[in-house]
């Protein structure tokens, strides 16, 4: 039982990390950069649905509403600000940007909300759990894993049956071509970073339905971890980022379980580590040849 | 006779020399005639860690082009192994030459980081770009994560180390008690011991830079498969200047650790390493002397401008979009150049010894 529990919790935090890894997955796939703020974005979006909820008075649903559409214009207002003017340059410099982009996020947050955690409120999902037998399944953990699931298959069908999913993919594969073949790149990375953000805010609430402690730094560590799990599936990979995220989630919970809790994380990033050495494509990832 | 590619290297070097070697002396007799504050006195250590942390930052970012983002991680290596040696050797050899402690600390630190640079370089180096970012970011939580469960105890002249529980032998001396650090060390860090650490960087860094190892390792970063076609092992290369830069930042850890009571291990989370990473960005890229002077700077203006200390984060973050955005857009850069152009051959024209706008 203690055992069907764990992994009902690694279901639900891997949930999390897959959702999350689908917003590093594409922006990596199509604009071949690692959106190091994307995890900043997770908090932002947190944060405004609670001050939806708590000071503005909101009904959830429209609270979660507003949090998408405030992280949907954040990362485009994000892409081209700081990540469009540096298109040709190197990658070097356009993760130093991004890692500047996270941390002026962070401390704008800092500055707005302070650095005392909030307790994010329960009520966005009725707590209420469903019973099977002495499994005990609480209805965020419910919510979470559907919304996986639901985000997967759109996300998919999206990219593989409509004109803008089949342009991200054409611009994924080779920026010059779609170019002359009239796609307008600008406009299709802009989009990845909407689509990316918007589940970056619904992510956001999750997590925090979840784990209700709201501060600045809320997203940096799952972001980093959803980075992993976007790597063990396979960069660039629908399905993949999904599978990443769900074993990443199970064997966090179960190493923080059975091995220490203190080396939870440790044990998150050793398997990173594992994973790029025997299969740095990923899980599900196609091997890249390097052109010269 | 001199190219003049040559003789500019040594005047930049001479000049780099020159300004550390000056700034020490002046600081030297300012602490004798007893003419320097409190504050800034307790800051000229730390102030000589954060220069050699940076430059050794700058020989992995400007020189081999690869964003290590655990350089902090081999500081916290630095600081636990200068405080375990340290310890060790005071109540097992009775070694009660502080400044002779503090070199042999400072040197088995260097080695101690050196091999776990090289441990973690093996299988980082062979990934690229944003993959090593975030791998040395995942290497630096790994040792953060595992000092937090380390302790470390001595008695009748022999260490005893423990992991995850505190199962030491009853009557030890602690010298690394877990999540509560590094405890009751010895502050015996000094001015001019800093000061010596900071020449021999230079003299490690600058020398390789200007080897036939150092233009392979800017070879690897300018491009990869033209170096890697002309001969040259990426690898090999790549792994000398991580596994150097390791080293020294292991030194500086244990010249910064042995500089106060106790090390924490939140003392060196993801955030020091940004801190050092912003240092190296406005320094410039590539630009020993630049990190020198940025160091020395941004380490002393949160201290003398406590407003900007609450804004510090905030202020680095924009420092870092901008100057990226800055150095790297054609279209901001032809700008730039259109503007300050004039000015800059003016410059050159007149002083034909200063070697150009290169410094801040």
């Amino acid at each position: 039982m203690i055992f069907l529990d764990h992994l009902i919790n690694g279901l639900s935090l891997g949930s999390i990390y897959a959702i999350i890894a689908l917003g590093y997955t594409m922006v990596y796939g199509i604009a071949k950069m690692l959106n190091f703020a994307h995890g900043d974005v997770i908090m932002v979006g947190a944060y405004i649905a609670f001050c939806g909820l708590q000071y503005w008075g909101l009904p959830p649903v429209v609270a979660f509403l507003v949090a998408m559409v405030f992280c949907t214009l954040l990362g485009v207002t994000i892409e081209g600000l700081a990540y469009r003017p540096l298109r040709q340059a190197t990658s070097l410099a356009v993760l130093i940007t991004a890692i500047g982009m996270s941390y002026l996020l962070q401390n704008i947050a800092l500055m707005i909300w302070g650095a005392n955690p909030k307790a994010f409120p329960t009520t966005f999902i009725n707590d209420t759990s469903l019973h099977l037998g002495q499994l005990n399944i609480s209805s965020a953990t419910l919510i979470t894993i559907m919304a996986n699931v639901v985000i997967m298959v759109t996300l998919t069908l999206f990219t593989s049956r409509t004109k803008l999913g089949k342009a991200m993919r054409c611009v994924s594969e080779d920026r010059g071509a779609a170019e002359l073949m009239g796609i307008n790149v600008n406009r299709t990375i802009s989009l990845t970073f909407a689509i990316g953000s918007a589940l970056a805010a619904i992510a956001g609430v999750l997590l925090c339905s979840s784990y209700p402690i709201l501060q600045p730094t809320t997203g940096s560590m799952p972001g980093i971890k959803a980075f992993t799990a976007a790597v063990f599936g396979g960069i660039g990979s629908i399905p993949g980022a999904m599978l990443g995220g769900v074993l990443l989630g199970v064997i966090e919970i179960f190493g923080k379980a059975y091995i220490s809790t203190e080396l939870g994380d440790a044990i998150v990033f050793a398997v990173l580590i594992v994973v790029l050495l025997v299969k740095p494509a990923g899980l599900l990832g196609k091997p890249m040849r390097e052109k010269v | 006779m001199m190219t003049k590619a040559k003789r500019k290297r040594l005047i930049y070097n001479l000049i780099t020399f020159g300004l550390v070697i000056a700034a020490y002396l002046i600081l030297q007799n300012m602490i004798d005639a007893k003419a320097i504050s409190r504050s800034l006195k307790g800051l000229l250590v730390p102030i000589c860690a954060w220069i050699v942390m940076a430059v050794s930052l700058n020989l992995v970012i400007g020189f081999s082009g690869e964003l290590s983002l655990g350089h902090a991680g081999f500081m916290s290596i630095g600081a636990y192994t200068g405080a375990i040696v340290s310890g060790w050797f005071l109540s097992a050899f009775d070694m009660q030459d502080p400044t002779l402690r503090l070199i042999l600390a400072i040197l088995i630190s260097g080695v101690v980081a050196g091999i776990f640079g090289a441990l973690i370089g093996i299988p980082v180096l062979r990934l690229r770009g944003d993959y090593l970012a975030i791998v040395t970011l995942a290497f630096g939580e790994i040792i953060r994560n595992l000092v937090n469960v380390l302790y470390v105890g001595t008695t009748d002249g022999k260490l005893y180390f423990s992991f995850l529980n505190k199962n030491l032998p009853e009557g030890v001396t602690m010298l690394v008690d877990g999540a509560k650090g590094a405890v009751k060390i010895k502050p015996i860090s000094t001015f001019t011991i800093g000061f010596a650490l900071i020449i021999l960087t230079l003299i490690i860094v600058l020398n390789l830079v200007n080897s036939r190892a150092g233009r392979a390792i800017q070879a690897t970063r300018d491009n990869r498969i033209a170096a890697e076609s002309m001969g040259v092992s990426v690898t090999k290369y790549k792994m000398m200047a991580f596994v150097t830069a390791a080293t020294l930042a292991g030194m500086a850890g244990a010249l910064y650790g042995l500089n106060s009571s106790t090390v924490v291990p939140t003392q060196f989370t993801f955030n020091q390493s940004i801190n050092v990473l912003v240092f190296v960005v406005l320094g410039g890229l590539g630009n020993v002397l630049g990190s020198v002077i940025s160091a020395t700077f941004l380490t002393v203006l949160p201290e003398i401008l406590r407003e900007f200390a609450d804004y510090r984060m905030l202020v680095y973050a924009v420092v870092l979009i901008l100057v990226m955005i800055f150095t790297n857009n054609p279209l901001i850069r032809s700008m730039m150049n259109r503007l300050f152009g004039p000015v800059r051959t003016l410059l050159r024209g007149k002083q034909k010894k200063a070697p150009g706008g290169d410094a801040e």
